[in-house]
């Protein structure tokens, strides 16, 4: 028997995604991964999978997707405002990061995302999709990934492995971190910007505005002056690095940046912070906080314990 | 010479050849990315994610949780890799190209620019043997040098918003191709129907950095024709 869920509604931007595609960023190819990675593990983990399971996830308002098959055990991860749709149209509430049966004829209606970017959906057992290059995860622009590299289109079948009936239900204790403090550590060619210029970016505010996606977050705030060359020679590019380009507005580059640019970068957003930056959604006013390597280390050693 | 290395963020470390763009420079670079490169496929260094050679230096990612920038930094210290030869399978590929006028969109400019006519330029565009210095931006697009000093251009004012697959652009003394359709500035002056890049294929990116480019004039009937081998 085929299990699988028709994509009755496909969302805004909803892709497969794992842990990233690597060791190929010389040939021009991006990581790439779920943007927040606690969230999307969480998800994995909620149906006991192995964490690195590839996964669904929707920005915004997400899919509504129809179950065809057996019973299955299913996860949604994040801040997610969902519904249960049973096939006697019963609507049953949905609460994220809990685990729940679904049954052949039920619909998932994900309808958005609640003061947050990104959500997950994951089902015990895995989805079954192809493999690029060792990685289950999708670059859109250049086609790249399962479901020929494409979001959920309407009409489209994801199937899923068969699992075997399981009433494990499982709960996660989970919010996001409120704060809007963002910490960075110096970029390459922040000796590019004036005194000033770089005063002003590790103290002022910076809103995120609605030219933010997979590839990079475009910030809102005071100008900054650079006083040596807008332009460096094209080097390769690190996930949070951020560039400034003529127009002085930051921009920060998130899981699908291109591989090298030719922009000098001010800043680069510390690890343990770059799950919190993401799910910021436009609007929001975010500061940075300047700190060493030896301060980003610690947050990452507390940042490890939450998976 | 590797001149400096810095931590770029807390996962990332950038290996520094000093500012000139040149060939003998680019050479280092491709010795230490391939050093890097077989450390990791023999697993002689853990936690290496992505190594990024661009012109002039090599960008390194790694997982935090399995490895410190500063043994990374110390592995590549105490490594010789600037004696190791490299290899010597650098590839010379032939990439068809048509400057038909549909294609070659700024080829006006160029002659304003650089007072030669048309087939000077693609004559001088054809003879030229090219180095690949590096790979990315997006999958597979190639940045190609050194161009005959008399092209030198710069970037359009104003970037177009949609460039075709396949077009082959100029500025300064690069060249590059566009693998997939894309906004760009580059002086666009022809169009190749070769396929650089096909992620389903096993190589998938037909150019490497080091290998030799040269380019072969075909007619448009050709171009329309053309089926990758």
């Amino acid at each position: 028997m085929n299990n699988y869920f028709k994509v009755l509604r496909p969302g805004i931007n909803s892709t497969f995604q794992d842990l990233g595609r690597f060791g190929l960023q010389h040939l021009g190819i991006v990581a790439s991964g779920c943007m927040d990675q606690l969230s999307f593990c969480n998800s994995n983990k909620l149906v006991d999978n192995k964490i690195s399971e590839g996964a669904l996830e929707f920005a915004y308002q997400g899919p509504l997707l129809e179950m065809n098959g057996e019973n299955a055990l299913v996860a949604i991860s994040g801040k997610v405002n969902f519904n249960l749709i049973k096939k006697n149209g019963e609507i049953i509430k949905g609460k994220s990061n809990e685990s729940f049966q679904i049954s052949n004829g039920d619909k998932i209606d994900i309808l958005s995302t609640i003061n947050s970017v990104y959500g997950y959906f994951s089902i015990f057992g895995g989805f079954k999709i192809e493999e690029v290059k060792g990685s289950v995860s999708t670059l859109v622009k250049a086609k790249i990934g399962p479901n020929n590299g494409n979001k959920l289109k309407i009409n489209d079948k994801i199937f899923f492995r068969k699992s075997h009936q399981t009433n494990k239900l499982k709960k996660i204790e989970f919010d996001f971190d409120r704060d809007n403090v963002i910490r960075v550590m110096k970029g390459l060619q922040v000796h590019y910007f004036s005194k000033n210029s770089q005063d002003d970016f590790f103290s002022k505010e910076y809103k995120v505005t609605k030219l933010t996606d997979r590839m990079g977050m475009r910030l809102e705030g005071i100008k900054l002056e650079n006083t040596v060359n807008k332009n460096i020679k094209s080097e390769g590019i690190t996930k949070g690095s951020i560039q400034v380009p003529g127009d002085g507005q930051p921009i920060i580059l998130l899981s699908d940046h291109p591989t090298i640019g030719g922009y000098p970068k001010i800043a680069n957003v510390i690890t343990a912070d770059y799950d919190k930056l993401v799910q910021k959604t436009p609007g929001t006013i975010i500061k940075f906080k300047l700190v060493n390597l030896a301060v980003a280390e610690n947050a990452f050693q507390d940042y490890v314990r939450k998976f | 010479m590797l001149k400096k290395i810095s931590n770029i963020g807390d996962c990332g470390i950038t290996c520094d050849f000093g500012d000139e763009v040149n060939k003998n420079t680019n050479k280092e670079v491709i010795k230490l990315f391939n050093f890097i490169q077989d450390s990791v496929n023999k697993s002689k260094i853990k936690g290496i994610l992505n190594y990024t050679p661009s012109y002039n230096k090599v960008i390194i990612n790694f997982e935090l949780g399995q490895i410190k920038s500063k043994d990374i930094i110390e592995f590549i210290k105490s490594s010789d890799y600037s004696k190791i030869n490299l290899p010597e399978n650098n590839k010379i590929v032939e990439i068809p190209i048509c400057y038909d006028e549909e294609y070659a969109l700024d080829i006006k400019r160029l002659e304003q620019k650089t007072k030669l006519n048309f087939k000077e330029i693609v004559s001088k565009h054809l003879e030229t043997n090219f180095f690949v210095y590096m790979i990315g931006f997006v999958p597979g697009q190639p940045f190609l040098g050194d161009l005959s000093e008399s092209l030198y251009h710069d970037r359009l004012d104003t970037p177009r918003i949609r460039i075709n697959k396949g077009s082959v652009g100029i500025v300064e003394k690069f060249c590059t191709i566009y693998t997939f359709e894309s906004p760009g500035g580059w002086n666009i002056i022809g169009r190749t129907p070769f396929e650089l890049f096909n992620i389903n294929k096993t190589n998938t990116s037909i150019l490497s950095p080091g290998d030799t480019v040269k380019f072969k004039s075909i007619s448009k009937k050709e171009f329309t024709l053309f089926k990758n081998e």
